[in-house]
């Protein structure tokens, strides 16, 4: 195997609740911004996403006819992180960019769901009932919507990304190995360059009624580190992208790096005791090795119990190293979530300095100076647990 | 040391475990017993009313109990059987210790239509029957079970669980390439010498009403209903759709190293894995066939083969007009002269198209090809299509002199898998 490569970020593409692009982002988490619509889904709470322009990435309107919100969302955001790593429309490279995307799937037609309920339920559900309404309700190409490694097949089609194209499933710990495994491919040589990342539609009652079975959605708007016991989340919807490349492979084409991905790594932990949780962040944090004096924490914690609790634990005892939390300002992004703390942290490294904190409850405190490391940490509100480590790039 | 790497100096892959659970049966001797007989598995479907439907037939799974039944369930419990024979066979590691990771394809997972029906009439609501009414029966802290069971990462999570795998596991889909992909990390995995083994495991149990529409929408399925097991018909000149079917496989993948130091027995090595993309269209090939021919060109080239190597390709052969045109295709590309001398075999012929699982179960049936010595038919093949002059298998099993097998795997959204499976480690 060859030497272990040095891996740069050099791409970020970023579309949330908060807006799109880096400047809007910056602007928005230094102005503690929080974007949740509590009345749409009342008296759920979701972080919908900021008005977007599709066309500026997505420019044929029968490609975006072909796709549901998840896809679009995540289309758009490889396209702002392709163009920020100066390498859209380079065919040659496209042609041998790698991609790991997390993406869930699904999208339903809730109208044509509800009608079937609606009958089911008046009806007695006769036989044949459901075959009869789907067959002639359902739209072809909504199939197309609904599998979950469409969209890495529509940035293929839309970005010409073609090297090679994984998908990855399994909510937030769909995120965490998206970008874990892209890293270590670089780092061991077998990949060059790599698009990797997730979106998440928020708004979409068939997904919110599955968190809602474990009644993990929160009701009332509180920032995260005060949503007592019970906790909760708010889904929230994000594209984020970023291109990972081994510094050679940067360096030879000119490109500039927002900052060094030196470590990614991941956990699976049984979630009670709660402990369990903290253990698995404190041998996580141990793999990423020795941390400089001006390093920080951007965490996704999201108010999802009882891992906002356990990740809460394992902050305490690091409690001389500055924390930025994105759940209060984001929401659940999940399979986005995990590449959402990547970027910010990156962001947060190029701009030399971590945006204010959001926080009265304690959690969040004033940084006097400019961090040198981030890591970037994420519990999903099921399973998986994530960090890496992202350093300034000398 | 050298002989237990590969010419481009990284750990050779082997298999030590395979596990195999089809609509012919689970085991991997009893599914070889019937393979090289010809049977097929599809039937009628009896889990699901039909009526209405196009297509009525699959290859379905009705012996592994699966309560309550759903997709996901099946899923999960094939998975746990295959993965069963794999490690059993492999003796690797403690019970529930297994010593790697977990790369799980699996169907993509979602709440079917029993749990909305349950939660619909939990509601007490009568009227119209929207989403918003099932969220206020849905949070009762009785319906818990449904958002394990619903988690697009559940199923990776149990077998991770009961098996012992270490990390965090992977779940993954490239749609009908998933199988293929779930190996080619597992032996990523091992040359980056992260780990020295890894549990490679793909499951598909999806055969539900809404699935078989939705593929029948595509027009992607076979119609031929009578007799089921005559609709799938790689190759033939009237192949008309692929037929659903469900499966699983699991291997055990171990670097050939760790594997001779605990005396494993090895029962094939992974030689290389390639993939092409193709950013043509989201449900056809590139009419130029490039993508399919750089899939099975990368392939040759990570295990350092010349395509003079190759003896037998398993096809992916889904027996849609498309694919096995466009498969011909490459094929005659990438091997030229030879292709037409090449024995080529289509599996899906008896047990269907497995979707997530195909690839993993086409890559069980490659290596037992090896071990055999013996090539399974392609069944149904009565009308040659004489657009695609290959050396199919037709109908009966055949005995071959077989040292390098393509396993091709090609999926919606432009994915495409092609894996070099041998024999012996060299």
């Amino acid at each position: 195997m060859t030497d272990r490569q040095e891996t740069w970020i050099t791409g970020i593409g970023l579309i949330s609740s908060l807006g799109e692009g880096l400047d809007a982002h910056w602007e928005a988490l230094e102005q503690g911004r929080v974007n949740v619509d509590d009345k749409t889904f009342a008296p759920w709470l979701v972080h919908p996403l900021a008005p977007v322009t599709f066309d500026a990435q997505i420019p044929k309107k029968s490609d975006q006819r072909q796709m549901e919100a998840l896809q679009r969302i995540g289309t758009y955001a490889a396209g702002l992180a392709l163009e920020s790593a100066g390498i859209k429309g380079k065919a040659d490279l496209l042609a041998r960019t790698d991609m790991i995307v997390a993406s869930g799937g699904g999208e339903r037609d809730v109208g044509v769901d509800a009608a079937i309920m609606t009958e089911m339920v008046a009806s007695g559900a006769p036989s044949g009932l459901v075959n009869e309404r789907l067959m002639h309700n359902l739209r072809p190409t909504l199939f197309l919507a609904q599998l979950p490694n469409l969209l890495a097949g529509n940035i293929s089609i839309v970005h010409g990304v073609t090297g090679s194209s994984r998908t990855f499933m399994g909510e937030e710990e769909a995120g965490i190995n998206a970008v874990r495994i892209a890293f270590a491919r670089i780092a061991a040589g077998q990949s060059d360059i790599a698009l990797v990342g997730g979106a998440y539609n928020s708004e979409r009652l068939d997904l919110m009624l599955l968190y809602e079975c474990a009644a993990a959605l929160r009701r009332e708007f509180a920032p995260v580190w005060q949503r007592g016991p019970a906790g909760g989340f708010a889904p929230g919807s994000a594209g984020v992208f970023l291109v990972i490349e081994s510094r050679r492979h940067a360096e030879a084409r000119g490109a500039r790096p927002f900052a060094r991905l030196a470590g990614a790594v991941a956990g699976h932990a049984r979630r009670a005791p709660q402990e369990t949780l903290t253990g698995t962040f404190e041998a996580m944090w141990r793999e990423l090795g020795p941390r400089e004096a001006d390093a920080a924490i951007v965490t996704t914690a999201t108010g999802a119990e009882p891992a906002t609790a356990g990740e809460r634990r394992f902050l305490e005892a690091h409690a001389d190293v500055p924390v930025r939390g994105l759940g209060t300002r984001f929401g659940n992004t999940m399979e986005a979530q995990f590449p959402l703390a990547v970027a910010i942290g990156a962001l947060s490294l190029s701009r030399g300095a971590l945006f204010a904190p959001g926080d009265a409850s304690g959690v969040e405190r004033a940084a006097s100076q400019a961090p040198a490391q981030v890591v970037a940490v994420c519990a999903g509100h099921w399973r998986g647990e994530g960090m890496a480590l992202i350093e300034r790039a000398k | 040391m050298a002989k237990f790497r590969d010419r481009a100096g990284r750990p050779i892959v082997v298999v030590t475990g395979m596990g195999l659970v089809t609509s012919l049966g689970a085991g991997k001797d009893d599914n070889w017993r019937r393979l090289i007989a010809g049977e097929s598995g599809i039937r009628a479907i009896t889990r699901f009313p039909t009526e209405g439907l196009k297509t009525r037939i699959a290859g379905t799974i009705d012996f592994v109990p699966a309560e309550p039944f759903s997709s996901a369930e099946l899923s999960d419990r094939i998975a746990h059987l295959a993965a069963e024979e794999a490690v059993a066979e492999a003796a690797i590691g403690a019970r529930g210790d297994f010593p790697g990771p977990l790369f799980l394809a699996v169907a993509p997972i979602e709440m079917e239509w029993s749990v909305r029906e349950t939660l619909a009439r939990a509601s007490g609501a009568s009227g119209d029957m929207t989403y918003a009414v099932l969220m206020r029966s849905a949070g009762n802290g009785r319906f818990g079970h449904y958002h394990e069971r619903f988690m697009l990462g559940s199923v990776a999570d149990h077998l991770a669980r009961h098996f012992g795998t270490r990390g965090a596991p992977v779940s993954l889909s490239t749609a009908c390439a998933s199988g293929a992909s779930a190996i080619q990390l597992g032996v990523e995995a091992i040359r980056r010498g992260e780990t020295e083994a890894a549990l490679c495991v793909a499951s598909d149990g999806s055969v539900n009403a809404e699935a078989l529409i939705r593929f029948s929408l595509l027009s992607a399925l076979s119609t031929r209903n009578e007799p089921p097991q005559g609709a799938s018909r790689p190759f033939s000149k009237d192949r008309d759709g692929f037929v659903m079917a469900e499966g699983a496989g699991a291997l055990v993948l171990e670097s050939l190293e760790a594997a001779t130091a605990r005396g494993a027995e090895i029962l094939g090595v992974v030689a290389g894995c390639g993939e092409g993309t193709d950013s043509f269209h989201r449900t056809r090939s590139s009419p130029d066939a490039k993508p399919i021919i750089g899939c099975m060109e990368n392939a040759l080239t990570d295990a350092g083969f010349a395509a003079g190597r190759i003896d037998h390709i398993n096809a992916h052969g889904t027996s849609t007009p498309e694919n096995d045109k466009m498969e011909c295709l490459g094929i005659t590309a990438v091997f030229g002269e030879r292709a037409a001398s090449i024995p080529i075999s289509s599996n899906k012929s008896m047990i269907g198209h497995t979707l997530s699982a195909a690839g993993a179960v086409e890559a069980i049936v490659s290596l037992l090809t090896l071990a055999h010595q013996r090539i399974p038919p392609t069944i149904n093949h009565d009308i040659p299509d004489p657009a695609i002059p290959l050396d199919v298998v037709s109908n009966a099993a055949r005995d071959a002199r077989v040292t390098a097998v393509m396993s091709n795997s090609f999926g919606f959204g432009g994915q495409n898998v092609s894996l070099i499976l041998t024999r012996e480690p060299e």
